[in-house]
């Protein structure tokens, strides 16, 4: 089914990682990127993968919900990992076939690819199976907030932002039912010649965006009776605190970050 | 002479995640031929999901059905046949509308079975005026049709395909009462003349009493019951324990026979109690 997709992808359990205040989880993360890029060797690697698995068994999620996160990029992972192979062209060379060759440099590189972005993928699906949407964009318009100085809608964006979240599972509902309906009335969805399934569209896209477009209009009319006027001068309902807790991670985070960067220097 | 029967029907939403929920749990049922059968049960008994069974949008967890003595999910390629012969109606099927004229959103169901033109006409001629839908409407915009019209349209697409089995869920939700009505009589009228089986999903206990011959109760994703609306009517105690009503005037006629008046038990409609008490007064 479509709801099934993991989109937003909140994993509710109760976790020290699941109460960490968002807007640190942000940042945390952007540190764990920044260390997963500080350097090109097997070490830096080590030192991440070292890293989500400490916060993926703080945080409860099941293995398997996280190896699933890995499957939709597998494609890109391939295609990096032949272009790596073929193309980088250093060390011994062990195979070759016309201009194509296989040498030691390039086997190096698209392992160590491949784990990079695994690792990349696996760390930062974290933040979004610990965090609900909600609780993302308020941070994120947190985050933001210095950009208003420059007359940057922050307020407007997040706001767009959390209406969006909010709906995408309405709406993928939504066409799980029209589906349905329209399977019911024998429309061929998931089988038939490509014009075919292009014109099954049709029938599922219409009354789609007809509830869309009723959907959004009722959401304006519900907003502008509660008198929404942007925000200026509004108040939050869930106030972000950061706890000693908070830094404590930060700080932890930054470790990890100096540590992966020493590294390099020590060994070069 | 059944035409659908469930073996140990189960089904479980989101298997294997933290939503997981059963959904509907060990059903078995066995539906006749030529029959009015209402199906109730609380909010979130699993009556929606039941019936997506029936036609084979959802495949069972575990446990199989039958229509017409053959498994419908043995060869997937004659699914689409199945959806044919089990008509299904969606709850506020008015959102599924698509085409530019009504005459074709009616059509779309039977084009699809690759029938004739001039067939395809028929059936949706006569469809629309068995439902009420008059014929200057036909090549109008179904979007510019009020939320009432809009429904029989809807209905009408899945009706004219003539399915075996008719399955409406819940085809009167935001109707006006007369509008109820009329909307139940046709649908009888369908039935008695195309012989085929309705199962008519409905929160309105009067509304069952009144249009149907049988039962089928859901309660907590099990089959409470599936027996004649006059038996299930007389277990009132347990209906309510299930938070389903009796009819109203069911209710008005246990607290007349408490009081000392020799009514029958089996009476749900208002037309049999105006009956039975006329017939109590004229004895005395
Ligand atoms: N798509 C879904 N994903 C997960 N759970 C679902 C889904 N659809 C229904 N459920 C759950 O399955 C149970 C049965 O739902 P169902 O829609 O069959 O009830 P219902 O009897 O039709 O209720 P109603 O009278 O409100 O229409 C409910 O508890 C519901 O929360
Ligand atoms: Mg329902």
């Amino acid at each position: 089914m479509l709801k099934d997709i993991t989109l937003g992808q909140y994993f509710p359990v109760d976790s020290m990682i699941h109460k960490l205040d968002p807007r640190f989880k942000i940042i945390n993360t952007m540190l764990f990127i920044i260390m997963l890029f500080s350097g090109n060797y097997f070490y830096n690697l080590i030192i991440g993968a070292v890293f989500v698995i400490l916060v993926q068994i703080l945080s409860k999620i099941p293995f398997k919900i996280s190896i699933k996160s890995i499957k939709p990029i597998l494609p890109i992972l391939i295609f990096t990992a032949i272009l790596n192979l073929v193309f980088i062209d250093s060390g011994e060379t062990l195979w070759h076939w016309n201009f194509l060759k296989i040498t030691e440099g390039g086997i190096y590189t698209s392992v160590f690819m491949i784990g990079r972005i695994i690792l990349l993928i696996l760390g930062s699906s974290l933040l979004t199976y610990t965090t609900s949407p909600i609780l993302l964009t308020d941070a994120i318009e947190y985050l933001l907030s210095p950009l208003k100085k420059i007359n940057f809608p922050v307020h407007e964006m997040a706001m767009m932002m959390s209406i969006a979240l909010r709906f995408i599972p309405t709406l993928l509902e939504e066409t799980d039912k029209i589906i349905s309906a329209q399977k019911a009335r024998g429309a061929m969805i998931d089988n038939g010649k490509l014009i075919d399934r292009v014109k099954a569209m049709i029938p599922i896209l219409i009354p789609l965006f007809v509830s869309a477009f009723r959907r959004a209009e009722e959401l304006a009319t519900a907003m502008e009776c509660r008198c929404y006027r942007g925000g200026e001068g509004r108040t939050r309902l869930r106030q972000l605190k950061a706890t000693g807790k908070d830094y404590c991670s930060l700080m932890i985070c930054s470790l990890f970050l100096i540590i992966s960067v020493m590294l390099n220097f020590i060994i070069n | 002479m059944a035409i659908l029967k469930t073996e140990g029907l189960t089904y479980v939403y989101s298997a294997g995640t933290p939503f997981e929920k059963t959904a509907i749990d060990n059903i078995n049922l066995c539906i006749e031929e030529n029959c009015m059968i209402g199906v109730i049960g609380h909010t979130g008994s699993g009556k929606s999901t039941l019936i997506q069974h029936f036609n084979g949008l959802l495949q069972p967890t575990s446990g199989k059905i039958y229509l017409e003595n053959r498994d419908i999910w043995e060869d997937k390629s004659k699914l689409r046949d199945v959806r044919f012969q089990v008509g299904l109606v969606f709850q506020y099927p008015e959102y599924q509308l698509f085409e530019e004229t009504v005459f074709r959103d009616i059509a779309f169901g039977v084009k699809n079975m690759n029938l004739g033109e001039s067939e395809i006409k028929t059936r949706v001629l006569e469809t629309a005026q068995m439902l009420g839908i008059e014929n200057n409407l036909l090549n109008r915009s179904p979007f510019a049709l009020s939320g009432g019209q809009k429904r029989r349209v809807a209905i009408a697409g899945v009706m004219a395909m003539r399915p075996k089995i008719l399955i409406l869920d819940e085809p009167c939700a935001g109707l006006d009462p007369k509008g109820r009505n009329l909307m139940l009589n046709q649908i009888r009228d369908y039935q008695k003349k195309s012989k085929s089986t309705v199962l008519l999903v409905s929160h309105s206990m009067e509304d069952v009493a009144e249009f149907t011959e049988k039962l089928l109760v859901m309660s907590h994703a099990k089959l409470f019951c599936y027996e004649d609306t006059s038996l299930v009517f007389r277990r009132a105690e347990e209906l309510q324990a299930l938070g389903l009503k009796v009819p109203q005037i069911a209710s008005v006629m246990q607290v007349l026979r408490k009081k000392g008046y020799h009514l029958p038990e089996d009476l749900y409609t208002v037309e049999q109690a105006k009956l039975a008490i006329l017939e109590l007064l004229r004895k005395r």
